[in-house]
């Protein structure tokens, strides 16, 4: 049994007891606790299940390394599937259940998946699953996804906020142990801008486990003078529970602050994305323990050695009565030294090492602990718990000399530098035969945008492991000027590579020895990839999923690597690593979204009329980011008839519209004209001043891009009015001209689109409406068809265009935008007597389809070109040049056969389908039906009282009269006759009076 | 009946640990030109800022906006009388001068941890910003433009049509409870 020692614990507050619940039990632990830590004390050592074979897994380790203790936190709003019960800060009210169990955790029936390891082998999905196709969508698949996998995502909406941040400094310390607070108090004393994080809760890393002495002092008594120190300091950030994510590009690094996981519902962000731009990064991110191969190293009860000495020294939690060390170096001693100081059993300590000699295998023995070299474990007892250790010669076949009983066993397999923030950029690694690790290459660092080192590494994570070593790397990497502080550890001898015990284990072992036990991946399965010729470490991962799991490979992947080597009979720096990607350990999603979610996932464009239309039941139509009325339904009306009434009241009437996201860019300067005549295909430079021209815009490639009417001001300005969706995007795509191709030229290009609303006012008695208003001349003879005209009406400053879109008599007013409320209001008012409505984009859009106006994006979609549009008059064949015309002068654009503009009449005047095909004789190369043209708009004609619809056909305008087939997704067919796209008022009598 | 005059968000004010309220009516010019605006603006009694600098005083301020551009800043009633003046003033130089009081809406943020409520919209280094300094740069996903008028205050401007987010924006992340303490 796991339990809690009656004394010590330097991380808890005993008097301050909190209760918390696992799988329903009502347990209790205390403040400075993890629920790992909580979990142990009150002897539960088994925490969940593998992702294969659901074998019943404790935690391994005591940090972001577990790849076993991972539980479901928190319920509804709050779930969160795999979290690390180890990094978990326990919380009083703490809810969490166990994965990937049934019908329990002690008893789960997956566990058969164990039993039929051996027809699990690496790949097996891969092979077995090939054939037949349709057995692997509805037999395998939906088996497997049951019966693997961890925790269930959460079926609540998120209930907490999170933020993000942007913060700058000179240099970033990722890392609060004792190299990084030396790093951090370093260039803090040069006068740098300095950010500290920290991942854990507290500072100091786990030297106050290991002990020694810095500067004469405890660890301990350090550590916190360097704190306060650096809480003195105005040029220093510290942060804690903020894990350094990932490095990237011009030292731009993400960090994610976990506020309030362990404060849940407390009202502060959950959590909170640092956006860091760092000018250098000094990654004092420690090493990783690695684990040590033997069969059966997977039982509940087999830890780390560190991590035994952690929950030992930190939250006073015995793993057990009786432990067995099992090792490859003389800092496992230190937890079996720890172990019997706490007064607990250490029955023997198994160095795999044909020698003991350091100090601290000196001093286990003179304190008469059992040592035996050249001994390792051949086999675990027990099941969900370990019951003893078989021991085995090392350097054998696994025979048992002796069986020892225990309830746990502390395993060191050497270190690994914590490599990832060097290495995300592009830091090389150099394999250390001596310290047997990968450890960063200072010849080959990552390099910023000016060819210096972005990343150094300092303490633990540049391979030196040693107390004086961390100090002094943190010192000297931080440009530290005078004396680092010194650190007093005993010497510790070297360590041997050992990458399965015992080294001529047959595979009845092999197949027990886990690598990655999140994955179930072991020593058998990274063999087998290996001589299935899996032999690039890339490959060989993916075919296993070894170091694929949520702890990425932190445990696995050296020892993957090894024992790939072997199998390869390669070096292990030939093998190599795997690539290291952020994050470091997972961010949540919600931070990464920060505030955009609910009315911050996407800034809404706003008319300065969008309160009027929202308070009057306004159905919205997204155009880009504008929320534009896409119709007003009174009482029960459904969208469709309140767009026919819209309709008629246009018509029959007079409608106002909301047209303030039209586009309207100001463009001025001597060369406008020259300029505009090379923006729009026909001629801009002769227009008129007081007069109004429609324009068409195309690309390089001659296809058209963006329409609207073009207004001539003044001599040397004029206003271009563009799609509503095309404002941002065409005023760029002048700017780009003006300033990459023609800078010399003398022209401002300036976006007004938000300096006026606009209101459009259509209908045979708009000029009625207008004239209740008073102030200005508004008659044909004062101002005809495309004409313009500033003044007042009703005390407003407005300019009226005359330009219609529907066919109607129209006027458009562009208002100053604080003064269109007001306006708009007037219009209302007055305009109830005249039968005047409102109308939205959806009564627009039959009006303009009825008249055979295009709408950019629908009539064209990047393929089409001004001759497709039967608007060759607007391509001017006069001028020199203008943006496309070497592009329509391609032959495929000028060919006889395209798809041309036509209106489209059913035959029974349905409504034809958006997006309908027409169909042609044949099947195409694909066996597909040919096709001769499309639908591109198709509505209800209220004025017409029967289906309208504009499309593009094969020879269309060559084609009137011919009736084509339109197949629908139901199977059906509707028949419609080629007719011209204009279907109401040909001659344009009703605009022009 | 509304108002004759409405801006975009009607002085809308929220109180976090950060106020944020919109301003009332701004004057505002975009005065485009290559040549000298030095006495153009000398003749408005206005100076010339450096480059991403604010110049002037209280209701009167000069913006550098880029090389060519700047954003000038004064009492509504002035704008058409200092257009005409402007136009007047650069006859004969290539120049754009337009009115643009409406095309943006204007936030006023206090409270003594602004930089900081600043900095999570903003990717800016507000550790460094000093009044007098002109951002043109982003607040979460619209563009905007800031500066700061003292350590505790700072205005910031956006395009009308999306004050309502940069507005909600400001309220959400001066909410209590979220103080970083990043300036502290």
């Amino acid at each position: 049994m796991s339990t809690r020692l009656a004394r010590g614990g330097r991380l808890i507050d005993r008097s301050a007891p909190l209760d918390f619940t696992f799988d329903g039990a009502k347990l209790r632990g205390y403040e400075g606790d993890t629920l790992a830590s909580a979990l142990l004390a009150n002897g539960r050592m088994l925490m969940g299940r593998s992702f294969k074979y659901h074998r019943p897994r404790g935690p391994v380790a005591s940090g972001v390394e577990e790849p076993n203790a991972l539980v479901n936190l928190g319920l509804g709003a709050r779930s969160e599937p795999n979290v690390r019960a180890t990094t978990t800060e326990l919380f009083d009210g703490l809810t969490a259940t166990s994965q990937n169990r049934w019908p329990s955790l002690a008893f789960d029936l997956g566990a058969v998946n164990g039993a039929m390891s051996r027809l699990l082998p690496a790949g097996f999905y891969y092979k077995t699953f090939m054939f037949p196709r349709q057995f692997w969508k509805h037999l395998f698949e939906p088996v497997i996804r049951h019966s693997a996998g961890l925790g269930r995502p959460p079926r609540d909406r998120d209930a907490d906020r999170y933020e993000q941040i942007h913060a700058f400094c000179d240099v970033l310390v990722a890392g609060g142990g004792v190299a990084g607070l030396s790093a951090a108090l370093a260039a803090a004393r040069r006068g740098l801008r300095v950010m500290l994080l920290e991942q854990g809760a507290g500072w100091g890393g786990r030297a106050p486990v290991d002990g020694g002495t810095i500067d004469g002092e405890p660890v301990e008594t350090w550590i916190r003078n360097a704190v306060q120190a650096l809480e003195s300091l105005e040029n220093v950030t510290m942060r804690v529970r903020c894990m350094v994510a990932g490095v990237h590009d011009h030292g731009y690094v993400l960090a994610e602050e976990r506020i309030a996981d362990h404060t849940p519902g407390d009202g502060r962000p959950r959590r909170r994305l640092w956006r860091i731009r760092a000018g250098r990064v000094i990654a004092a991110t420690g090493a990783l323990e690695r684990p040590l191969a033997f069969a059966g190293n997977d039982r509940p009860g087999v830890l780390l050695a560190s991590a035994v000495r952690d929950y030992l020294v930190n939250w006073a939690v015995s793993p057990g009565d009786r432990t067995v060390v099992v090792t490859n170096t003389d800092d496992a001693y230190r937890t079996a030294i720890a172990l019997h100081e706490a007064g607990l059993s250490v029955p023997v300590v198994l160095d795999l090492r044909e020698r003991a000699d350091g100090a601290l295998p000196q001093q286990a023995r003179a304190l008469g602990l059992r040592i035996e070299t050249g001994k390792g474990i051949a086999g675990v007892l027990g099941r969900n718990r370990v019951t003893g250790v078989q021991i085995c010669l090392q350097a054998g076949e696994g025979a048992v000399l002796e069986t020892v009983d225990c309830d746990a066993v502390a395993m060191s397999g050497g270190w690994s530098p914590v490599v990832h923030l060097w290495s995300h950029c592009g830091g090389k690694l150099l394999w250390d035969e001596a310290a047997t690790m990968f450890r960063p290459d200072p010849a080959r660092p990552p390099t910023g945008a000016d060819g210096a080192p972005m990343v150094a590494c300092a303490g633990a994570a540049s391979g030196a492991l040693g107390l004086a070593e961390c100090l002094a790397g943190g010192h000297a990497s931080a440009g530290g000027t005078g004396p680092a502080p010194v650190g007093v550890t005993p010497d510790e001898a070297a360590t041997e590579p050992v990458w399965i015990m015992p080294q001529g284990a047959p595979v009845a072992l092999r197949d027990k020895m886990w690598l990655d036990f999140q994955n179930d991946v072991k020593v058998s399965d990274i063999q087998l990839a290996a001589r299935e010729g899996f032999t690039s470490v890339e490959h060989a991962k993916r075919y296993t999923t070894l170091g694929m799991a949520t702890d990425q490979g932190k445990m696995s992947n050296i020892n993957g690597i090894a024992v790939l080597s072997q199998a390869l009979d390669e070096a292990i720096p030939q093998v190599g690593t795997t690539t290291f990607r952020p994050p470091y350990t997972p961010v949540t999603f919600g931070a990464l979204a920060g505030e955009a979610r609910d009315g911050l996932f996407q800034p809404l464009r706003r008319t300065p009329l969008h309160d009027w239309h929202e308070a009057h039941g306004a159905v919205w139509e997204p155009v880009g980011l504008w929320r534009r009325p896409h119709a007003y339904p009174l009482g029960g009306e459904t969208t469709e008839q309140a767009i026919r009434r819209e309709v008629l009241a246009v018509r029959q009437a007079v409608g106002m519209l909301d047209a303030s996201t039209l586009g309207k860019i100001l463009v001025q300067g001597p060369d406008a004209g020259r300029f505009l005549d090379m923006m729009y295909s026909n001629v801009m430079s002769g227009l008129p001043i007081g007069r109004c021209r429609y324009g068409l815009m195309l690309n390089e490639q001659g296809f058209v891009m963006d329409d609207g009417v073009v207004a001539r001001l003044s001599e040397d300005s004029w206003l271009c009015h563009t799609t509503s969706g095309g404002s941002d995007r065409i005023h760029a795509w002048m700017e780009d001209w003006l300033q990459c191709e023609w800078p010399e030229w003398q022209v401002f290009a300036l976006n007004l689109t938000e300096q006026f609303g606009q209101i459009t006012i259509a209908g045979p008695r708009a000029r009625d409406l207008l004239e209740t208003l008073g102030g200005m001349d508004l008659s044909s003879g004062a101002l005809p068809c495309m004409a313009w005209a500033e003044g007042e009406l009703a005390g407003v400053p407005v300019r009226v265009y005359r330009i219609s879109f529907t066919g109607e008599l129209s006027f458009e007013l562009a208002v100053p935008a604080n003064r269109v409320r007001a306006l708009w209001d007037r219009l209302v008012a007055e305009g109830a007597a005249l039968g005047a409505q409102p109308h939205g984009t959806g009564a627009l859009h039959v009006l303009r389809a009825e008249k055979g106006f295009i709408i950019v994006g629908d009539e064209t979609d990047g393929t089409v070109t001004p001759h497709d549009l039967n608007m060759g008059w607007a391509v001017s064949r006069k001028k020199a040049d203008f943006i496309g015309k070497r592009g329509l002068e391609r032959v495929a654009l000028s060919a006889a056969d395209r798809w041309r503009l036509v209106g489209l009449e059913t035959l029974d005047g349905a409504v034809l389908p958006e997006g309908a095909y027409a169909v042609a004789d044949g099947l195409n190369a694909n066996g597909q039906r040919n096709t001769q043209g499309r639908v591109t708009s198709t509505y209800y004609s209220p004025t017409l009282k029967r289906g309208i619809a504009l499309g593009l056909v094969r020879h269309g305008p060559e084609r009137l009269g011919e009736v084509l087939e339109f197949p629908t997704t139901e199977g059906t067919r509707i028949r419609a006759r080629i007719v011209d796209p204009v279907v109401y008022d040909k001659e344009g009598a009703r605009q022009n009076v | 009946m509304s108002d004759p005059v409405s801006t975009a968000l009607a002085g809308a004010r929220h109180v976090g640990y950060v106020t944020i309220e919109e301003a009332g009516p701004v004057g505002m010019i975009t005065l485009r030109c290559r040549a000298d605006v030095a006495p153009a603006l000398a003749a408005l009694n206005l100076p010339v800022p450096g480059q991403r600098r604010i110049v002037g005083a209280g209701a009167r301020r000069v913006a550098w906006m880029s090389p060519d551009e700047w954003l000038i800043l004064l009492p509504p009633a002035d704008v058409a009388r200092a257009t005409a003046a402007l136009t007047a003033a650069l006859a004969g130089q290539p120049h754009l001068c337009a009115d643009v009081s409406d095309a943006r809406a204007v936030l006023h943020l206090h409270g003594p941890r602004v930089r900081e409520v600043l900095a999570k919209a903003c990717p800016v280094d507000l550790g460094r910003m000093t009044p007098g300094e002109m951002r043109r740069s982003r607040a979460g996903q619209i563009a905007a433009a800031f500066w700061l008028e003292d350590d505790r205050t700072a205005t910031v401007l956006c395009y009308r049509s999306v004050a309502r987010y940069a507005f909600d924006l400001f309220a959400m992340l001066a909410r209590p409870g979220s103080e970083v303490g990043l300036f502290d």
